[in-house]
């Protein structure tokens, strides 16, 4: 019985702070509200026993990528009540395509209660050992059968961090770094003269 | 009880609410890559629903792949919305012409 009320609410509360994500006048409001449904759904994925992928959206989505949009959305000085001038305008259009579209998606789910498409069973190669936890389950196909695929998505956010820093960064001109390579060629006989000047002159530099 | 109808379900308002916030805030960038993140949010809740119902990790483990991939196109997404802003001052899409597309 808790299972159930504990679906309906976090489902709930998802599927309206997605909502108001969408439909917030303020871009800060929206990203809070992002997070929000970031958190139910994590919700949602521990009722069914994903704890691992749950903490990584909590980890990854709430303390990076949220704050991320939180970051950029607060830096950029922008007029957000003339980015919302076309809001009413779309409105009819995009009901009606979201309408349909979940129309479609339902007539699939009820497709899918009928009895659907057999296309095959699971062939319960991965399925998770009685006695291990969800994170060591996944540990254990993650190291192994799917060694080079998990290295693949550290390359995919090592060419994302790469290509973040690129675009952004920016070469400033007058700026007086440091030059080490000047710095350590540098030696006492070039940089100091001895000098005798006759007293009453000066000494030129 | 639940099933894996009422996951299925949640997962697809959530996937129809992104794609309506796309339609909807047609000008605000930063509203439609949100959008994007609660599409891919709702992918991930079939994937790690379906694993459970077929008792097959592999769904999880490719949630987990969706999830770099979000982060990536997060990551990139906002920093282009960054340099476009330097250069434009603004980040209106109605007008994202330069291209000539």
């Amino acid at each position: 019985m808790i299972q159930v009320f504990a679906f309906y609410l976090f489902a709930t509360l998802c599927i309206f702070s997605g909502a108001v994500t969408i439909l917030a006048r303020n871009p800060v409001h929206s990203v809070l509200w992002l997070i929000l449904a970031f958190f139910n759904a994590a919700g949602l994925m521990v009722l069914v026993g994903a704890e691992f992928i749950a903490m990584l959206l909590v980890i990854v989505y709430v303390g990076a990528v949220a704050v991320l949009f939180l970051f950029v959305v607060m830096m950029l000085d922008i007029d957000f009540a003339e980015l919302r001038a076309g809001f009413v305008k779309n409105f009819p259009l995009g009901i009606a395509l979201a309408v349909v579209l979940f129309v479609e998606l339902f007539i699939g789910l009820v497709v899918h209660g009928a009895g659907g498409v057999e296309l095959g069973i699971a062939s319960g190669t991965a399925t998770q050992a009685a006695d291990m936890s969800n994170i060591q389950a996944i540990g254990a196909l993650l190291y192994t059968r799917y060694l080079f695929l998990f290295e693949a998505a550290g390359i995919i956010l090592l060419v994302a961090m790469i290509g973040a820093i690129v675009l952004t960064h920016r070469e400033r001109s007058g700026t007086r770094g440091q030059n080490v390579a000047k710095q350590n060629a540098r030696r006492p006989q070039d940089a100091t003269i001895n000098m005798q000047p006759e007293s009453g002159k000066g000494v030129q530099l | 009880m639940i099933g894996i109808e009422h996951y299925l379900v949640v997962s697809s308002i959530l996937f129809v609410l992104g794609v309506l916030g796309i339609f909807l805030n047609r000008k605000n960038v930063i509203i439609i890559l949100m959008a994007i993140e609660l599409i891919l949010l709702s992918v991930n809740i079939n994937f790690v629903a379906f694993s459970a119902f077929l008792h097959d990790l592999v769904g999880q483990v490719f949630a987990m792949f969706v999830l770099t991939v979000a982060a990536g196109e997060a990551a990139i997404g906002l920093a282009i919305l960054v340099i476009y802003f330097r250069g434009r001052g603004t980040i209106a899409v109605d007008d994202v012409n330069r291209m000539k597309g």
